[in-house]
């Protein structure tokens, strides 16, 4: 993140400068309420309770099926910058001591797009999901497909779908979060599958990206457009929680999907 | 008929002059029947070494061509009693995508397909073949009343992907796609699909999710137009012939690579020059790839799906041998 380099960082949106140890400190949130992007790590960290995360699939690597021009060259550099061998961290953790299965994504890595391995990472986490009976919770980021994967990345928007529909046959929940930017894909696979589908406030949310529709129509788009209120105004998002309250939040829907002794099913 | 492609050029000089040397013989009454007859099978010769060549980005160009048969003909050439069905019952009709119910060899299915023009006008009216959210939520529509009355789902893919637009978006282009992924997965009935021409991204993929997904010859299928990865990979649309290539978009290649189960064969030179001999090989295949399907039970149908996406590319990753 560029304007995160240094000392210090100057909001994008309110032009006051900060210490980024401060940001840092209030999960990434200015105090007029921009929210700078978050590594999958920072993710994880802010949401799992300390000591409880087990991550899944760690190594999970391409092995490059169509030796795409620069593509290996692209994941190596990808992979020493951040640390990580794909673009998602999946694994498993606590949620005020509510056991989830859990993904985040991470746009420093291609763009967090959707390759063989984020795919698989997603599958495996919706199975370990019904394996154990644990909610799925997954974090979104992306600009939608790998196109050095082909046809193989756009079926891992298939693959992601159809794990779901079982978790879903199964009566587990899956809360998908969306954050800026998802796209693509993304948006138009998993993402868009949630029984709850949550945002991050004035997060870009789309299918098509803003500047390829702009150069399709060849107008400007109104202020705002997909945006997470936006997308909110439109039907397409339940609720829309700032970064701070995320945690606890997630916690209490938890608690009200959770199946209740005595219940109307038990 | 369309003008030819640039890479078909020697080929059509080649076909006029045989023609015009048939006319001529006809009109004077002079024997040229050995001099046709050569020419001829230089053409045959020609035929067979340019379209068995084609590069990648020639096969996009091919699968584009709009005298290929579209959904709409090959519904007329392989399905009898076909009634279209219309409309999403939320919002409206979408003509980019063609729905209804039908018979195939006197079993009842439900057919769906992308539907590109063949001129200016019908594509208008068409949107060229590029669906709004409408499209792919009448497509679920007739989808779950396929599943309701247990008839087979037939899908045909042409699309250069879903329409990007203010409307679209408005309206949930990705959840109507998203949802339609989802719900294929479970549908109880056997569903088979076939890229005809262009299958074009996740508006290709809306109707693809299938027991049996089949290309024909010369069709292309890819995450993204070989234009559009271009600009984004390369910065420069005009390297659409290298993106074709890298990408792996031709019916052989997604074969090779274990993407797709089946290539149908096309006459030489393409669909258009034999649509009804080509609607014949298709109706072959469907059958074939149906009378499978019919064999398994609900269970094992969704089951056998299931595993099939599941085990989809598995080949292409591996776990590091480095830690991260
Ligand atoms: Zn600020």
């Amino acid at each position: 993140m560029k304007e995160m380099d240094g000392l210090w960082v100057k909001c994008k949106q309110c032009q006051q400068i900060f210490l980024v140890k401060e940001l840092e400190k209030n999960l990434k949130v200015c105090r007029c309420g921009y929210h700078y992007r978050m590594t999958a790590q920072e993710r994880i960290d802010s949401l799992i309770d300390e000591g409880t995360f087990i991550e899944w699939d760690k190594e999970l690597v391409t092995k490059d099926p169509l030796r795409f021009p620069g593509y290996a060259q692209k994941i190596q550099k990808c992979q020493s910058d951040t640390s990580m061998a794909e673009a998602i961290v999946t694994g498993q953790g606590d949620i005020h001591g509510i056991p989830v299965a859990i993904g985040a994504m991470d746009s420093r890595f291609i763009m967090a797009s959707m390759g063989a391995v984020v795919g698989e990472k997603i599958v495996r986490a919706a199975e370990k999901a019904l394996e154990k009976g644990w909610p799925l919770i997954l974090f979104s980021a992306s600009g939608g497909a790998r196109m050095q994967e082909g046809v193989l990345s756009l079926m891992q928007m298939a693959r992601t779908s159809a794990a779901l529909t079982r978790l879903s046959e199964a009566g587990l929940p899956f809360f998908s979060v969306l954050t800026d930017p998802t796209t693509g894909g993304v948006t138009a696979s998993f993402a868009m599958l949630g029984d709850l589908i949550i945002a991050e406030p004035a997060a870009l949310i789309g299918f098509t990206g803003p500047r390829v529709i702009e150069q399709t129509i060849r107008q400007k788009l109104p202020a705002g457009f997909q945006r997470s209120e936006f997308l909110q105004k439109h039907g397409m998002v339940d609720i829309i929680i700032e970064r701070p309250k995320m945690k606890a939040q997630l916690a209490t829907l938890l608690s009200l999907h959770m199946p209740m002794a005595g219940g109307v099913n038990d | 008929m369309a003008l030819p492609l640039e890479f078909e050029k020697p080929l059509f000089e080649l076909e006029t002059k045989i023609n015009e040397l048939r006319t001529f013989s006809q009109e004077k009454g002079l024997d040229f029947s050995s001099e046709i007859a050569t020419l001829e099978m230089k053409a045959e010769e020609l035929r067979q070494k340019i379209y068995r060549d084609l590069t990648p980005w020639q096969q996009a160009q091919l699968a584009r061509h709009p005298d290929r048969p579209n959904t709409v003909e090959y519904i007329r050439l392989m399905i009898q009693d076909f009634f279209e069905l219309k409309g999403d019952r939320l919002y409206g009709d979408d003509p980019a995508i063609l729905g209804g119910v039908g018979r195939f060899l006197g079993r009842p299915v439900t057919v769906i397909g992308h539907v590109k023009g063949k001129d200016t006008k019908e594509n208008i009216y068409r949107n060229f073949g590029m669906p709004h959210p409408e499209g792919y939520r009448k497509a679920l529509r007739l989808m779950r009343q396929a599943a309701k009355f247990n008839r087979p789902i037939f899908c045909f893919i042409d699309t250069p992907g879903a329409y990007c637009g203010i409307g679209a978006e408005e309206r949930g282009q990705a959840e109507a796609i998203a949802r339609n992924l989802f719900e294929m997965a479970g549908f109880p009935v056997p569903i088979i699909s076939v890229i005809i021409g262009e299958g074009g991204s996740g508006g290709a993929l809306a109707l693809g999710v299938a027991d049996r997904v089949m290309m024909m010859e010369h069709a292309v299928y890819s995450v993204a137009s070989p234009e559009s990865a271009a600009s984004i990979l390369f910065k420069d649309a005009g390297l659409a012939p290298t993106a074709a290539a890298a990408m792996g978009i031709t019916a052989e290649r997604l074969k090779e690579l274990q993407l797709i189960d089946r290539i149908v064969p096309e006459p030489s030179g393409g669909a258009h020059r034999n649509p009804a001999g080509t609607a014949k090989e298709l109706a072959d295949a469907f059958a074939a790839e149906l009378e499978q399907l019919l064999s398994l039970s609900k269970e094992e149908l969704v089951q056998k799906r299931y595993e099939k996406y599941r085990n989809l590319g598995l080949h292409t990753i591996e776990t590091a041998q480095e830690a991260f």
